[in-house]
Formats: structure tokens, sequence, C-alpha cells
């Protein structure tokens, strides 16, 4: 256990001091989020009725652009390697880069969220559940993605080869992510079950994520 | 006591069997399908509501059907290769990919089709059309990640377990109908709701549609072999040239 602790730690470290890496993903989810309304036109009833759609969609890029430095680096500088010999099973390692994953970059995309809510003239209402759905649905972000990351470890051009690979597994999480925030908005009543899927997608994907990249892993560190 | 699947570990019985069988079940689904186009054109009424457009559903629903039969072969023989290592697991998942992508493809642009004069539009957003669609992404998923890899065996394996995690869609494809209320219909299948007269040449369809795609399954499998055994042989030819190169140089 205090191995685990001690995984998500340096992970967690890593993440703060190598700088840059939180830094980009939420400037990259700034960015898009600005860059919308330019698209769109400056409506600001169209754009209060599909903030909580550019909201999600950005998370979901900004996330996915920062997914191949879950197992990347310690690739490259083989900790990856002492990692996988170590005592700890291999799923155990990749759900505690997947937590760190999560801690270090979808928290704090769903914390900034609501902030941008404010240029794309989100309901203030909607408030409450944008943080709820986003906080219960990045575990899903964090832990589906780390499979793709896994899978793509040793590709070349890694990069689009993952959009393809984990988006469509997202599908599922933004659907109800959408749903629920519509929900809260429209007809109070009915976020509950919208919200109990999605969190349930969050919790099969931390069971399915560490397996299926941990399998993807021992397959390439072979 | 050897099971089939044992018996057909070794690929040249596989070569022999399969060659044996594949004209035979060509024409077995050219026959059905033959047939099951006559009985479509000529036989099935049109539907009282739907008028002409209800014979799209005569190859709709076959394709449909097949498309989620693929992801469940790429899926089982996925299985095979992780956990049995089965010589041919992996020929079998990388030749049904395309296949089913084709019919995944078919499924969407007939089922659109008919969406058209049907429901006013040629998409909708709903969960069945939705979560078909997610399958063929899957499907181009497994082709993009087995193509960026050199290492066949590695791609093999990776695309395998890539295979395995999609195959969370297929029960959400089954169920999207029933657990949510959206524009497409439920299965009826082959319950009595369908009359006979519509019933009977969708069935053979059907089962024209399933012979056709273990036909070309079975013949994309047949290939992937030969080219692996050229690969094989090439490596061989160029081990000996170099070798023989090698005993020039130090004899000279």
């Amino acid at each position: 256990m205090s191995d685990l602790m001690n995984l998500i730690g340096r992970d967690l470290r890593l993440a703060v001091r190598e700088g840059g890496a939180l830094g980009t993903a939420l400037g990259f989810f700034l960015v898009v989020v600005a860059m919308l309304p330019l698209g769109l036109g400056p409506d600001l009833n169209l754009l209060s009725r599909i903030a909580a759609g550019i909201l999600w969609i950005a998370l979901l890029l900004a996330a996915l652009l920062s997914l191949p430095r879950v197992f990347e680096s310690d690739h490259e500088d083989g900790s990856l390697e002492v990692l996988a010999t170590g005592g700890l099973p291999l799923e155990l390692v990749a759900a505690g880069k997947s937590l760190a994953h999560w801690i270090s970059t979808g928290i704090p995309l769903a914390l900034l969220a609501p902030v941008l809510g404010i240029l794309l003239n989100l309901d203030l209402a909607a408030y409450p559940a944008l943080i709820a759905t986003m906080l219960a649905g990045t575990p899903a972000v964090s832990f589906l993605g780390a499979i793709g990351a896994a899978l793509t470890l040793k590709t070349r051009r890694g990069g689009l080869l993952l959009a393809l690979l984990v988006l469509p597994l997202y599908i599922p999480t933004l659907i109800f992510g959408i749903s629920a925030m519509s929900a809260a908005t429209m007809s109070p009543g009915a976020f509950g079950p919208s919200f109990a899927i999605l969190a349930a997608i969050s919790l099969a994907s931390v069971v399915v994520g560490p397996i299926a990249a941990a399998a993807a892993l021992r397959i390439q560190l072979q | 006591m050897q099971t089939l699947t044992q018996r057909l570990a070794n690929p040249t019985r596989f070569m022999e069997l399969s060659g044996m069988m594949l004209p035979w079940l060509f024409a077995l689904a050219a026959a059905l399908i033959a047939y099951g186009l006559y009985l479509v054109f000529f036989v099935a009424p049109p539907d009282y509501q739907q008028g002409e457009t209800v014979k799209i559903m005569y190859i709709h629903v076959p394709s449909a059907w097949l498309a989620m039969m693929g992801y469940g072969i790429a899926a089982v023989s996925s299985f095979g290769l992780l956990v049995f290592r089965h010589p041919l697991a992996d020929v079998s998942a990388k030749a049904v990919v395309p296949i089913g992508a084709a019919f995944t493809f078919l499924a969407l642009v007939t089922g659109s089709l008919w969406g058209k004069p049907m429901w006013g539009t040629y998409w909708v957003w709903d969960a069945r059309l939705t979560s078909v669609l997610i399958l063929f992404f899957l499907y181009l998923g497994l082709m993009a990640l087995r193509s960026s890899l050199e290492d066949e065996n590695l791609a093999a394996k990776l695309t395998a377990v890539l295979a395995l995690v999609g195959v969370a869609i297929l029960p959400i494809i089954k169920f999207s109908v029933e657990w949510w209320n959206t524009l497409h219909q439920p299965s009826t299948g082959f319950t009595s709701s369908v009359y006979p007269s519509m019933r009977t040449p969708l069935l053979v369809m059907a089962i024209g549609f399933s012979t056709l795609f273990v036909a070309m399954h079975m013949l994309a499998m047949r290939n992937e072999v030969l080219r692996r055994r050229v690969k094989a042989m090439r490596m061989v030819e160029v081990e000996q040239r170099d070798s023989g190169a090698h005993a020039i140089a130090q004899g000279g």
C-alpha cells in the first residue's frame, strides 16, 4: 500500500515540478474555449445554450493531449521497467499513475471549467451540476485514457493514433455528462439517473482501465 | 481426442480444409442471396405504411447483425490469441476487422437511406445510431493501431487488448433500443409480430449474408496465411543470400 502511495506521490511531484505539463493542459483548455465563440459568433443566448457541450469537449481534448505523459517519460528513462520488475503488480502501477493523472490534470481542469463558463454565459444555476459532473466524469477520462497511452507507447505518430483510439471510448462519458448537465437546468428530477450512470462509467473504467493498460504494458516490456 | 480448434492450430490443415470448403460456401451464399433477393422483390409485399422502402430492411438488418458478429469474432479471436496463443487466432482477428467495418458501414448507409423517407432525415443522434457509429470508430481504431506498429507480433497482441476493451460496446448496441426510448424501433427479431411473407425473405437474406461473411472471412484468413508464408520465405532467402555473400567475402 505504501508503495502505491509512494508511486502516486512521486507522479504528483513530477507533475508539479516538471512544470509546463499542467499549465499546458489548462492553457489549451482556455484557448479552445476562447476560440469557439469566435467561430460561432458572439450571440450570448446561443453560447449559454451550448456552453456545457463546449466545456466538456474542450476538457476531453485538453485531457487527451496530456495523456502521453502518463507512461511516456517513465518509458524513456527506463523507470517503467524498474516499476514493472518491482514488488507492485503492474495493474496497481497503472492504477496509481492513472490516479495521479486524474489528480494532476482531471481535477484542475474540472475546477477551471466554471471560470470558463463565465466566458460562455453559462447559466449560474448550472454551476454546481457542471462541477459535480466534471469531477464525477474525469476519472473515466484518466483511467480509460491510460489504456490508450499504454497501447501507443511504442507507436510512431502516437499522438494522432491516441486520439483515434481514446475518443470513441470517451463518448459514453460525454453523453451522460451532458445529459446530466441539461437535466440539472431543464428538469432537476432527471439529474439523478444520468449522474448515477456517469459515476458508474467512471467506476467501471477504474476497474477496466488499469487491467487493460497493464496487459498492454506487459506485452511491450517483454 | 482433439477438438476442432485444436486440429485447426496447424495452418496447413486449415489451408486444406478451407480450400475445400470455400467454393461451396461462396456458391451457397450466392444461391441464398439470389433466392432472398427474388423473395424480396417479387414475393414480399410492400409495407402498408412504408411502401417499397421497407425492402432496404432486408439488407440493413443482416448488415447490422453481421457488424456486431464481426466484432464478436474479433473479440473471441483476440481472447484466443492472448489466453490460448492459438496460431490462427491473430490471423482471424486481423482478417475479420475490415470485413466487419464494411458491414458496419453498410448498415449505417442503408439505415440512413431508409431514414430519409421514413424519419425525414438521414441521421439522428439516437442511441442505436450513435452506438453503431462508435462501433465503426472502434473498427477504425483497431485497423489504425495495427498498421502503426511494425513488429507484427506486438501489433497483434496490442490490437487484441484494444479489441477486448471495446467489447463493452456490444451489449450497449444490443440493448440501446430497450434502455432508451429512441427513434430506432426495437428489434422484432424473427418473432411472430413480423408477417411470415416478410419474415421468410429476411431469414433467407440473413443466412445468405452470414454465409457470405464466413466465406469472406475464410478467404481473408487464407490470404493472410499465404502472406505470412511469403514473408517468411523472403526472410529465409535474404538470410541465405547474406550468408552466401559472407562466405564469398571470407573466401576471397
